[in-house]
């Protein structure tokens, strides 16, 4: 058992035990170590201007993702690297993205632009060309009221996309031995049993631990915890992170199914989803920003039970179980049961969330997933639908149909799955009675992100969409964006 | 030596691409924002509470006990602690520092905590108990229409006798186009931190664009004179209008808490209680109906404009007046009769915001012309052209007659570099032959009036000493929120003692060194600021010329300032040689400089006078898709050629172009408020209020700048204001969605409010289908 935490600053390991359970990195960095350049602008994870990056060790490399300092708690860094907006010069000299930020004139007022700069510095340390697209949803979750982007995208392009060849990219096989090193079996506990800190290391301990404090806070990614203690000013005295369980973010490929372990990062998800559609990886690019899908879990997505969380509908349109967890004792049950109602799920004390195992697509399944919000990107769904089909000789055989957005969890869509039994997605008459079901399926809220009469015709709308595209329009007629076609503009190779 | 409009000076600094004077702080973490200062010791940290149930209540009481419980709370601040007046309003004395005896609206501040940390005090202002009578809240414009309340009487202008034009005419059309409001989100929030000192005195920290009336306004709640007050402000990380009144509040709670407790104190909001709280831009219904020819030429308008203030009067006066002076846009009304009601609402008090009113009325008159060219199937950009100023087409409505205009030229060649006809004929073909998808595309004008509408503002001041090393320190009541004023007026500076910019010391606006400012606005910031430091460097170098002439025997025209170097005749010596030799005389080496802006002048109760030394001008082309199933839209394309003048420095202001564009754009499409049924403003985060984030911003998105011969008057090196006009270039994007909706069912007005959300997309979309209604 340990009872602090060690995160790696600047070349030296900095051991710290006096910290509270959510206390945030961005308060570790600007109150205690005075480390001021990294910004507060909104202390929600959606500005950027907080962004530091966090570098860990992965499969022997050190591998850097940004992160919303201000929605991390300090003891959530234990083991990994943290690299802030003052740690990038080198002797005066600028590194390569500040550089070019400044060649560019990508600073105006200057406040987003220490965010800027880290997002670019991972973006410069990942080893992906720099393409416009690639830059975008590198910036998606950098708010830059001053500049309209074009210079920062610009510098963009001019600084990343190459081998790196920075201090950090020097140093990183000692960085990654010392991460290894800090990388020990112990599982941490900071605090007394009534207010601590604690990131246990194994299932066993996390299951222990948890059975022990059924009223503790399990936290993986925080990018919805966070939000609880700086907005609603929640005390959360007893936290158990589960960032640091050994084997509980693996993910593996069964063939025709994929196992997704509770915390792995939307992130390390990403492609595997998106192996099985290619609007599964549209969605997941959407969600959030890098910095919210670097930190934040599909088990989170799912544990967290919100009607508007995108990963559950797409997960239940695919059949998917989710495994749950409590004592030595597992089960495992199909997702949409998982939502009972609104903030209510099949959880007990005690009891968490083990892993998702998704469904690949069988012969004749076409799948489609749309999401709809005021912007494209880092936006939360006014609704999200997902389709899965099953035909036979163009007629549809079985549907699988879910919301988010349109009730108080996410949600099947009964009857007009039902009423799409035999019917030809080339004859719009033959599922007009599907979209009429919609009506009946769903009583949609009005809210700040849409009125309820707007979300019910999106329904209906996505849902003639997906129907449109399997009978064979090209998505380059139906979509603005998130086309499934190659750039060549030839059909989708794979999923026709 | 006067810059002539035609002028063969080479400029070495000023009008150069110089970069940000704070670039390499701002990239690597070093450039100090309020809340990045070294904290004194003993600082205390302000949270506001508020009651958070009603937008409009009576309040019988208030118990702070548990407030006053929570451990580090040293003090609860109400409207009882103020010794002075409680107000924070710019003139009207209408904004209560805190509530008093009332709540106006969702976010007044009602009690404010004073703690040793910031999380304490945010906890402990969730505390308070509220006794209230709550009331209706009147909400949205609507509202306060059907209930007649008006923050202030309204006013109109105009000429001709707009009834009978509108009577007689064979075409004549009428419409409604709602334009939302906007959040500033300035990425700094706003932040003040306090510092008492001697006698009662005190420094101010703040982030505000108006260093000068948060002096005023700290002194007021005090109770103390102007000069026992002092604000400085370094730099805003953004500003946008929304810190010109409304950084008062926080500056002036931070004081009086200062005051109470005897230990330095800052206030830094949180950012939903700023979006709560703050004023944002108008929002706005206006009315119109016109009267044409079957060219399309407007013969006569008749403009209604119903703008909700919110529940003070705050900068409403002038912002609404600005939506009158750019009703017309860049066109030509013969006729023409122009209203506007500045409502009264329980909502945050609205207040300026980049273009100050003026793009409400640009948004109308381009639907005006919309509506005109969709009308009789001409193709908008032709409808504009017809309309546009010219000769004998030349007065506005407010009787300014437009002497620079260069809108016939500029958008000449925007219309040839993007291409605009071959474009239009391949969203036709496009739209012709795509179901869901259509595409849109328009080309639309700005012209925007430059000077303070209220004209004793249009002063300006600056300090500059020359100290005995040659290096210059440079002080003006202007403020640096990103536009780059601060490395302007040092190019200015420069430029005028021939020096390198790295010579010119830039510093903290501060009230104690140039008094009585005007705030940092109306795009007037280089113009008014750059012209007060040439006048002190014009003073100085006046005084070294006479010292270099008799010493050198020299005569004066001869002796000039270029390379670090005086030219004195065929030789040189360096400036700082100069400027030793001269101390050593006992020379002046300090000049405080003015200005203030000739020729206007603006009668308000005749509506006549010519209220802008000069206008702006710029255009933007731009190309969207549209998705008329869902009501998603994507901007594939913007070009956009911008005028200014000699611009001071081409790089920064292609940033506030580029800036402006983008900010002007997201008001007009993602960015959305909404209140609820009681008033309470539901979109007070960036989780859902949405602005633009970079993947909003077209790849092929095209900035020039106009081959401008420079500024027919005589500014600053005959450079323009450039800090609003480019917030309304966007209105292409929003014309050109409604040309894509417009495609559904030709002749049909789809009625698209701004803005333009996917949801208000598919509004338009079904009325279109259905024919209009
Ligand atoms: C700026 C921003 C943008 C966002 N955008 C989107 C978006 O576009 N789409 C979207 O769907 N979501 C979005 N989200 C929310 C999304 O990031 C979260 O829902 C995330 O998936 C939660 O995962 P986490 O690991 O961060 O969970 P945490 O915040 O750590 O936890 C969330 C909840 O789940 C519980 N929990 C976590 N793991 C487990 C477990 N294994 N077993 C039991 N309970 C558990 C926690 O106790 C807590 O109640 C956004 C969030 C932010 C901050
Ligand atoms: S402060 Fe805005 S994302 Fe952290
Ligand atoms: S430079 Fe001001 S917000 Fe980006």
């Amino acid at each position: 058992m340990r009872d602090t935490i060690r995160i790696f600053r600047n070349g030296r390991i900095v051991e710290i035990e006096d910290f509270g359970p959510t206390e945030t990195l961005l308060d570790y960095l600007r109150l205690r170590e005075g480390a001021v350049g990294t910004k507060e602008g909104c202390n929600e994870g959606d500005c950027g201007a907080c962004t530091v990056a966090v570098g860990s060790a992965v499969g022997g490399r050190m591998v850097y993702r940004p992160v919303n300092a201000c929605i991390q708690f300090v003891g959530m860094l234990d083991g990994k690297e943290v690299v802030t907006v003052e740690d990038l010069a080198e002797n005066g000299v600028l590194h390569p993205v500040q550089a070019a930020m400044v060649d560019h004139h990508g600073s105006q007022c200057g406040f987003c632009t220490p965010g800027i700069v880290m997002s670019l510095f991972t973006l410069y340390h990942a080893g992906r060309p720099a393409e416009h697209g690639t830059i975008n949803d590198w910036l998606a979750g950098n708010l830059c009221r001053c500049t309209g982007y074009r210079p920062i995208t610009d510098a963009a392009k001019a600084s990343c996309g190459g081998v790196p060849a920075d201090r950090f990219a020097r140093e990183a096989d000692a960085t990654t031995g010392v991460l290894e090193f800090l990388s020990d079996r112990q599982d941490i506990f900071v605090g007394d049993s009534e207010r601590f800190f604690a990131a246990p290391r194994t299932v066993d301990a996390l299951a222990d631990l948890y059975m022990q404090h059924p009223d503790a806070t399990l936290v993986a990614g925080a990018t919805d915890v966070g939000l609880w203690v700086n907005k609603q000013m929640r005390d959360l005295p007893k936290v158990i992170h589960l960032g640091r369980v050994l084997g509980m973010s693996h993910i593996e490929d069964i063939g025709d199914a994929v196992l997704i372990g509770a915390t792995a990062s939307f992130e390390d998800a990403l492609p595997h989803l998106a192996a099985i559609d290619p609007d599964i990886g549209e969605m997941m690019r959407r969600i959030g920003s890098r910095q919210v899908r670097s930190a934040g879990t599909v088990g989170g997505n799912v544990a967290n039970g919100s009607p508007i969380g995108d990963t559950p509908p797409v997960l239940i349109a695919l059949g998917s179980t989710v495994e749950l967890r409590k004592g030595d004792e597992s089960r495992a049950l199909p997702l949409e049961r998982f939502f009972i109602d609104y903030g209510r799920q099949d959880r007990e004390p005690g009891e968490f969330v083990a892993g998702l195992m998704v469904p690949k697509l069988g012969p004749g399944q076409q799948f489609r997933a749309y999401k709809i919000s005021k912007r494209f990107d880092q936006d939360i769904s006014a609704v999200l639908g997902a389709f899965r089909f099953t035909l036979e000789n163009g007629v549809i055989t079985d549907a699988r149909i879910a919301f988010g957005g349109m009730a108080a969890t996410p949600k099947r869509a009964v009857l007009a799955e039902s009423r799409l039994i035999g019917a030809e997605p080339v004859k719009a008459a033959s599922w007009a009675p599907a979209l009429e079901g919609l009506s009946q399926d769903f009583r949609p809220l009005t809210d700040m992100r849409a009125s309820a009469h707007y979300r019910l015709e999106t329904a209906r709308a996505l849902l003639a969409k997906a129907l449109v595209e399997i009978a064979g329009a090209p998505t380059a007629t139906t979509r603005v964006i998130g086309r499934r076609e190659t750039p060549a503009g030839e059909g989708e190779a794979a999923h026709a | 030596m006067p810059d002539s409009i035609v002028d063969d000076k080479v400029y070495a600094t000023a009008r150069q691409p110089i970069r940000h004077d704070s670039a390499i702080k701002h990239v690597t973490g070093g450039a100090v924002y309020i809340d990045d200062m070294r904290e004194p010791v003993g600082t205390l940290h302000l949270a506001p509470g508020w009651c958070r149930t009603y937008a409009k209540a009576r309040l019988d009481a208030l118990d702070l006990t548990e407030v006053r419980a929570v451990p580090g709370v040293v003090a609860v601040l109400t409207k009882d602690d103020v010794p002075g007046i409680n107000d924070v309003s710019s003139s009207f004395g209408d904004d209560p520092m805190l509530a008093d005896g009332e709540v106006l609206f969702w976010g007044q501040v009602v009690f404010c905590v004073v703690a040793t940390t910031r999380e304490a005090a945010r906890k402990a202002a969730r505390l308070a108990r509220f006794e209230v009578v709550p009331g209706t809240p009147l909400v949205t414009v609507a509202d306060a229409l059907a209930a007649d309340s008006h923050i202030m009487p309204e006013y109109r202008f105009g000429r001709g006798d707009v009834a009978k034009s509108l009577k007689d005419t064979q075409r004549r059309l009428s419409g409604q186009i709602a334009v939302g409001g906007q959040e500033h989100f300035y990425l700094e929030g706003q932040v003040a931190m306090a510092v008492p000192g001697e006698d009662g005195d005190m420094t101010v920290y703040s982030s505000t664009q108006h260093p000068t009336e948060v002096q005023h306004t700290v002194a007021k709640v005090l109770g103390v004179t102007e000069a026992s007050v002092t604000v400085e402000t370094r730099r805003m990380g953004g500003g946008f209008g929304g810190k010109e009144s409304q950084a008062n509040q926080w500056a002036a709670l931070a004081a009086l808490a200062a005051r109470v407790t005897g230990r330095p104190c800052k206030m830094r909001l949180d950012r939903d209680d700023d979006m709560i709280m703050t004023g944002k831009r108008h929002d706005q219904v206006a009315s119109f109906d016109v009267a044409y020819d079957g060219e399309g030429r407007i013969l006569a308008v008749d403009l209604d404009f119903a703008s909700r203030c919110g529940y003070s009067a705050d900068l409403s006066l002038g912002v609404n007046d600005r939506t009158m002076f750019h009703a017309d846009n860049a066109y030509f009304y013969p006729n023409v009769s122009i209203r506007s009601q500045r409502l009264k609402t329980n909502t945050c008090s609205n207040t300026a915001f980049r273009g100050f009113g003026g793009p409400h009325g640009v948004i109308a008159a381009e639907r005006i012309i919309d509506s005109i060219a969709i009308s009789i199937g001409l193709d908008p950009l032709e409808v504009r052209k017809r309309n546009f100023y010219g000769p004998g087409r030349d007065v506005t409505p407010y009787g300014q007659k437009v002497e620079d205009n260069i809108l016939a030229e500029l958008v000449g060649e925007l219309e040839a570099s993007s291409n605009y006809w071959k474009r239009r004929t391949a969203v036709r073909s496009f739209n012709a032959k795509s179901r869901i998808l259509k595409k849109g595309l328009a080309l639309t004008p700005v012209k925007f009036g430059i000077s303070f509408t209220l004209i004793h503002l249009n002063q300006a001041g600056a300090l500059v000493h020359v100290y005995t090393d040659g290096s210059v320190h440079l002080n003006h009541g202007g403020t640096e929120m990103g536009q780059g004023l601060f490395l302007k007026v040092a190019q200015v500076v420069a430029e005028e003692f021939g020096l390198p910019i790295d010579q010119v010391k830039i510093t903290a606006t501060n009230t104690a060194k140039v008094p009585n400012t005007a705030p940092t606005a109306a795009s007037s910031g280089s113009d008014l600021n750059g012209m007060a430091a040439q006048a002190a460097c014009r003073e100085i170098k006046a005084r070294l010329v006479d010292f270099v002439s008799m010493e050198y025997g020299t005569p004066a025209d001869k002796i000039d300032f270029r390379d670090s170097q005086v030219i004195i005749g065929n030789g040189a010596v360096p400036f700082r040689e100069i400027v030793k030799k001269a101390f050593i005389a006992r020379i002046q080496l300090s000049a405080a400089g003015y200005y203030r802006t000739p020729k206007i002048h603006w009668n308000r109760d005749k509506a006549e006078g010519r209220p802008f030394l000069y206008f702006a001008y710029g255009a933007a082309c731009a190309e969207v898709t549209v998705d008329t199933m869902t009501g998603e839209m994507k901007v594939d394309r913007v070009d956009i050629l911008h005028d200014c003048g000699k611009s001071l420095n081409p790089a920064i202001d292609i940033g506030q172009i580029e800036g402006g564009f983008v900010q002007g754009m997201g008001w007009l499409t993602t960015e959305e408020l909404v209140f609820d049924g009681q008033g309470r403003l539901r979109t007070h985060a960036p989780s859902t209020y949405k602005i633009p984030t970079a993947s909003d911003v077209p790849e092929e998105f095209v900035t020039k700048l106009f081959d401008s011969p420079g500024n027919r008057e005589e500014t600053i090196f005959r450079s323009k204001a450039v800090g609003e006009p480019p917030l309304m270039l966007p209105a292409c994007v929003f014309s050109a969605v409604l040309d894509a909706v417009a495609s559904l069912k030709p002749g049909v007005i789809p009625p698209l409010d701004a803005p333009a959300t996917p949801e208000a997309i598919m509004k338009a979309v079904h009325a279109t289908r259905r024919g209009g209604v």
